[in-house]
């Protein structure tokens, strides 16, 4: 199945916005605008959006460390984004989550998480409450080749799979645990195989190729919808940058992230539009400049947003707290 | 009507009153070990009552999936030393998620914690964790120690929005009392005199309160005359009331029955001497676990046990 031309330009533009975001966020760091350990997901756009194209807008995700694509592939605000990146008064979490731990509920985002694997146990609860429901809703959880290793991804997945929960478990295997190579730390080398061991369906697929992303997760999602349980994708991609903003990258060849670079899943996408005639130069010069123009308001309302007064650190506890502890 | 039922009613009736209220845990249906949910599967049905896979991380975590998107989740932790295995979650997760998220979202889990020590249940089943906790800002918790305020107090945890610990002493599920018809909520942060007297306060918790009052018996033979005030919930805490007693009685015994390196009872003498240095005629006085985990044999747990004549030679001092 391949989607309609204007759901094609729509993953194409969503790439897009999320590799120029992610590079404006790394200039942005480098130029001490943005505080914290920043883990960004140039190269992985396809995944994201993959994913997220494939979802209704109500669907939910719980993301991960590297989670600013997650958030701009679901719809969430580049202002509200980057002003949480910027530790602003104004950002999405005001300021008390910042690029590790932002949530944007308004579009379903429950969470970038500095804790491996720590959505695939939240992701069963979800499913219990769409359950509850009967909205016909699903959830993904993302998570990273690392995070397979930890025990609640196993605990997340058993429990889903059991009680056939709408849960769509997504892999981004982009080879490096942090420094630590896939075939250094995972047994059975395959993540997708773990799915067997549990009873549902997993498949591993080229995570480059958004469209393979998207007709994956369709399936996976028409499967929870229809109460069938949950899914396993595992999908392989290569990370252009270092584990950090920062890290030297000590432990792989230039060689690999040349190659990664070769297989481009934003320029992969826009020579198919182009070969089909849906997309030419002025089209594509449009595209971009209507992101760029995004992401410079971003910038600027970031820029020009105030720093929360400091006392604030003591709001946002609970529902209400009127005692002194 | 004892300990447990008074818990049992509390989760009935909140199941009842509002559709979105859940039981998970392992071995929920038949209420096993303590008998605290028994019965509610038969009421409200498997979707309702979640008998869960020996897997905390996921019985944790996926309460807090579902609080985080509309219901009401209520987690047996089975035993309360277990919550180690779902310590992330509790921790790192339900504990920050309204304050990292900036108030985006609600998290009103209430976990029922059973705890502490007794029955050779030995250094995985004893432990009284109430302590790591309080430690944890973002969340509240109580620890009742009367049926009246197991049924209050847990009643409150489950309405209130954000997640709340309730340690159940395992030792007092048999305990009865009065447990009015009505509802009668105990609000957190509300501590309680258990036994008015001039002479000295005992701040004691759970079990402790029941060795405290068995000690002040004994005491007033003696003409010493112990107040007995019950936290009820260690955060928040009502300061006021502590305080008010300490001022009428100038003396201080703090019982616990958790170690007493780095504790609950540590933190509370702090509060005492902040809200009331001067009235204080004597230097507080303590009683808690010694620092060791809880051991096996009978005799050996006997001693690591605190007791009412540990709470008696504490008054006896701090009276001196």
């Amino acid at each position: 199945m391949t989607p309609a031309p204007d759901r094609l330009l729509a993953m194409y533009a969503g790439m897009l916005r999320v590799r120029l975001f992610e590079e404006r966020v790394r200039e942005l760091f480098a130029g001490g605008r943005i505080p914290g350990f920043l883990h960004t997901s140039v190269g992985q756009e396809a995944v994201a959006v993959g994913v997220c194209a494939a979802l209704r807008p109500d669907d939910y995700v719980l993301s991960t460390h590297r989670g600013h694509g997650h958030l701009v592939a679901k719809g969430g605000s580049l202002r509200g984004l980057m002003a949480e990146l910027y530790g602003k008064a104004n950002g999405i979490c005001h300021g008390k989550g910042g690029t590790m731990h932002i949530a944007d509920a308004s579009v379903g985002y429950l969470g970038a998480n500095g804790v491996l694997a720590a959505g695939c146990v939240l992701a069963p609860g979800v499913g219990l409450s769409i359950k509850h429901r009967r909205s016909g809703q699903v959830v993904v959880a993302f998570f990273g080749d690392g995070a397979a290793n930890r025990g609640p991804f196993h605990e997340g997945v058993n429990l889903a799979a059991l009680w056939k929960l709408p849960v769509i478990f997504v892999c981004e295997n982009n080879r490096w645990a942090s420094t630590s190579a896939h075939a250094l730390s995972t047994a059975g080398g395959s993540i997708a195989a773990r799915a067997a061991g549990y009873g549902i369906p997993g498949e591993s697929i080229d995570g480059n190729d958004v469209l393979a992303v998207w007709d994956a997760v369709t399936r996976a999602a028409a499967r929870g919808r229809r109460g069938d349980g949950p899914s396993l994708v595992e999908a392989h991609t290569i990370r252009w940058v270092g584990h950090f903003e920062g890290d030297p990258q000590a432990y792989r060849s230039k060689e690999e992230v040349a190659a990664g670079r070769r297989t481009d899943p934003v320029a992969r996408l826009e020579r198919l539009l182009r070969d089909a005639k849906v997309l030419d130069d002025a089209h594509a010069q449009r595209v971009r400049d209507g992101i760029v123009a995004e992401i410079d308001d971003a910038v600027a309302h970031a820029e020009a947003s105030p720093l929360p007064e400091p006392h604030e650190a003591l709001t946002d506890l609970f529902a209400s707290y009127p005692w002194r502890d | 009507m004892d300990f447990g039922d008074a818990l049992n009613k509390a989760l009935r009736e909140e199941m009842r009153r509002d559709p979105r209220v859940f039981c998970i845990g392992e071995d929920i249906v038949l209420g096993v070990p303590f008998g605290v949910t028994k019965g509610l599967c038969e009421e409200f049905g498997p979707e309702r009552v979640l008998n869960a896979p020996i897997s905390e991380a996921a019985i944790v975590g996926s309460a807090m999936g579902a609080a985080m998107t509309g219901l009401v989740p209520v987690v047996d932790m089975h035993f309360a030393d277990f919550v180690t295995c779902a310590m992330d979650e509790v921790a790192n997760q339900i504990a920050k998620s309204r304050y990292m998220f900036g108030g985006q979202i609600d998290c009103p889990i209430t976990l029922r914690m059973p705890y502490g020590i007794g029955r050779s249940g030995g250094g995985h089943h004893s432990n009284s964790v109430e302590a790591w906790f309080v430690n944890i800002p973002g969340l509240k918790l109580c620890i009742p120690s009367t049926p009246a305020d197991a049924y209050g107090l847990l009643t409150t945890a489950i309405r209130d929005p954000d997640p709340v610990l309730v340690f159940e002493h395992r030792g007092l599920y048999r305990v009865t009392g009065e447990v009015g018809d009505a509802e009668t909520l105990v609000p957190l942060g509300s501590a309680d005199v258990k036994r008015p007297g001039r002479d000295v306060t005992v701040i004691a918790t759970a079990r402790m309160v029941h060795e405290s009052l068995a000690a002040a018996r004994r005491l007033a033979e003696d003409g010493i005359e112990v107040e007995v005030v019950d936290p009820r919930s260690l955060v928040p805490l009502d300061r006021a009331t502590l305080a008010d007693s300490v001022r009428r009685t100038h003396r201080v015994v703090i019982a616990e029955e958790g170690p007493m390196r780095g504790s609950t009872g540590a933190w509370l003498a702090w509060v005492i001497m902040e809200e009331c240095f001067d009235d204080l005629d004597a230097p507080i006085a303590r009683v808690a676990g010694p620092n060791v985990p809880i051991p096996f044999s009978p005799p050996l747990e006997a001693f690591a046990t605190p007791k009412a004549e540990d709470v008696e030679a504490a008054v006896r001092q701090v009276v001196k």
